[in-house]
């Protein structure tokens, strides 16, 4: 496969999981979440490298699982403390990201892993680094990493689509009905965490919060149907993901960049244009009462 | 003598750092149609909470049908107050009234057929059947609270716990939720409504519990809903209403 079309796999990819798992981000109220857990991932694959003393797709996906779950965890203890939730997220995720950044400044060094690059990604290098794996021969590591990831997360929101869409929209009941509320959460959590580290390396910490919440966000002006919207979000994903590398080769910029750019244009057509929820549609129907 | 089917011994809980239910005993019996009143913040949902382990208790013993709550779980229904949910979530009306029934439909596996008929029964029940198929946003506070109602029946519970299913609703819904609710009690179920309109107590429930962070009176309504006990458990701001509103308290 040629260099471009893996990153344009790469990318698709990218868009493909952090669209699923973003429509639960918003459905759920979490988008803050998405963006407390794409920057304390970092610390745990900073300490995955320093245990295993290697870079490796699965040390990495058990480290950002553990920084994940760490996060939810010390995000619900402090609002259990009377700290407001969106103060507990901001005070949790910027300690831990800052143990993350002193840890690979000291300890680090000159490892495949800057601070830079966990913020920005680069796409660009990913065709470079690959792996043998049987059948499908050589691939670029990122982007195995990436299928592996759509894999699990696929399976975790089919197998458990009922308690994804009833915890979502009524934990109370759900919980009454014998469902583990408080499983799914830290389940739900550890599905962001790898969604995030396997984004790290094509987007960045930064930038995957845009594929997470924007393609997501959009798909819920279109639609009233909870399959639908996960269906959208996830091609929202896919088109802004490839219309950002499409924009930066054009201009000559940041791919990542061009990416969470590409999901705000995606997202503006929505806000404006949707039938159901944009603002042309409610423009024209001045009259219709909006039920509370 | 019917039989006892909930037993609340020295009940406490606390909600942030605020004691708000103190020593609550009581005993429903079966069949029972129970209005819990008192005044805000007296920790009407909080109790209902508690019971059915969504709110942590700090002490005391709940027994349903005696047996633990997690052992009596598969007959106990519950209404959560409809502003707890979020009605733009993308999905319909027959599809909340499904979700009742997830309980039972297990993991791994889909509603089928059988399952959303028995919520469409549900919805007609309900006389929201034309709205099967509306987004939930599109429903007015009634509807909307219909629709809870109905995945309330659909899940077949025993014992009925809801809360405020009357606050904010119009006429037309606040009758047929009475009217299932009296049916619920006639099949021998057992009801407990958390409900803030005191002017229809007498109408609405042969039981009332008089809540402010411990129970201040529990029993018949036609013995226990008098204006001293009203007094006792909303305190000196109920005064003029007790005393203004010709109806609030029949007096036997």
């Amino acid at each position: 496969m040629s260099y471009t079309a893996w990153i344009i796999l790469t990318a698709s990819l990218v868009g493909l999981s952090c669209g699923l798992v973003g429509t639960f981000l918003i459905l759920r109220k979490m988008a803050m979440m998405a963006d407390a857990i794409s920057h304390t991932v970092l610390l745990g694959i900073v300490t995955a490298f320093l245990i295993t003393k290697e870079l490796s797709g699965p040390h990495m996906l058990v480290g950002a699982i553990l920084a994940g779950l760490l996060t939810a965890l010390f995000v619900q203890g402090l609002h259990q403390f009377e700290i407001e939730q969106h103060a507990s997220i901001g005070i949790v995720f910027t300690t831990l990201f800052a143990v993350g950044v002193i840890l690979i400044t000291t300890s680090i060094g000159n490892a495949h892993l800057d601070v830079q690059h966990a913020l920005m990604g680069e796409i660009t290098f990913i065709p470079w680094e690959t792996i043998t794996l049987p059948i499908v021969g050589k691939v670029p590591e990122a982007t195995a990493l990436l299928a592996l990831v759509l894999m699990i997360v696929l399976v975790c929101i089919i197998a458990f689509y009922k308690e994804w869409k009833i915890t979502s929209f009524d934990p109370a009941l759900a919980a009454s009905l014998g469902i583990p509320v408080v499983f799914m959460h830290y389940l739900f959590m550890s599905l962001v965490s790898i969604t995030t580290v396997a984004s790290f390396d094509a987007v960045g910490a930064i930038m995957v919060v845009a594929m997470l919440i924007t393609p997501a966000a959009a798909a819920y002006l279109w639609t009233d149907k909870l399959s639908v919207m996960l269906l959208l979000s996830a091609l929202f994903g896919v088109v802004s993901a490839v219309a950002g590398y499409y924009i930066a080769a054009w201009i000559d910029t940041s791919i990542s960049a061009s990416m969470a750019f590409a999901t705000g244009i995606v997202f503006l057509i929505s806000f404006i244009g949707s039938p159901k929820h944009g603002l042309i549609a409610k423009y024209r129907r001045p009259g219709e009462i909006v039920a509370a | 003598m019917a039989k006892t089917v909930l037993k609340v011994t020295n009940l406490s809980a606390s909600y942030r750092k605020n004691t708000v239910l103190d020593n609550v005993n009581f005993q429903i019996e079966e069949g029972s149609l129970t209005g819990i009143v008192g005044p805000n913040g007296a920790g009407k949902s909080t109790l209902i909470k508690t019971l059915l382990h969504l709110h942590p208790s700090l002490t005391g013993k709940i027994d349903f049908y005696g047996l633990p709550f997690k052992k009596a779980k598969r007959v106990i229904g519950y209404v959560p107050q409809r502003g707890s949910v979020d009605w733009d979530f993308p999905t319909n009306a027959l599809d909340v009234v499904v979700m009742g029934l997830y309980g039972q439909i297990g993991w791994l596996k889909r509603p089928s057929r059988a399952h959303r008929k028995l919520a469409y029964e549900a919805l007609e029940k309900m006389d929201m059947a034309p709205y099967a198929d509306r987004q939930i946003s599109q429903l007015s506070g009634g509807q909307q609270q219909r629709v809870f109602l109905a995945r309330a029946l659909v899940q077949d519970a025993e014992f009925y716990f809801m809360d405020e299913p009357l606050a904010g609703v119009d006429a037309t819904t606040e009758k047929a939720i009475m009217a299932i609710l009296k049916e619920l009690k006639d099949e021998g179920k057992t009801v407990m409504v958390v409900h803030h309109d005191l002017q229809t107590v007498t109408d609405y429930f042969d039981h009332v519990l008089f809540l402010n962070r411990t129970v201040k009176e529990h029993g018949l309504t036609d013995s226990v809903f008098t204006k001293e006990n009203i007094m006792k458990t909303y305190g000196g701001k109920m005064q003029r209403i007790v005393e203004g509103g010709s109806h609030v308290v029949h007096s036997n």
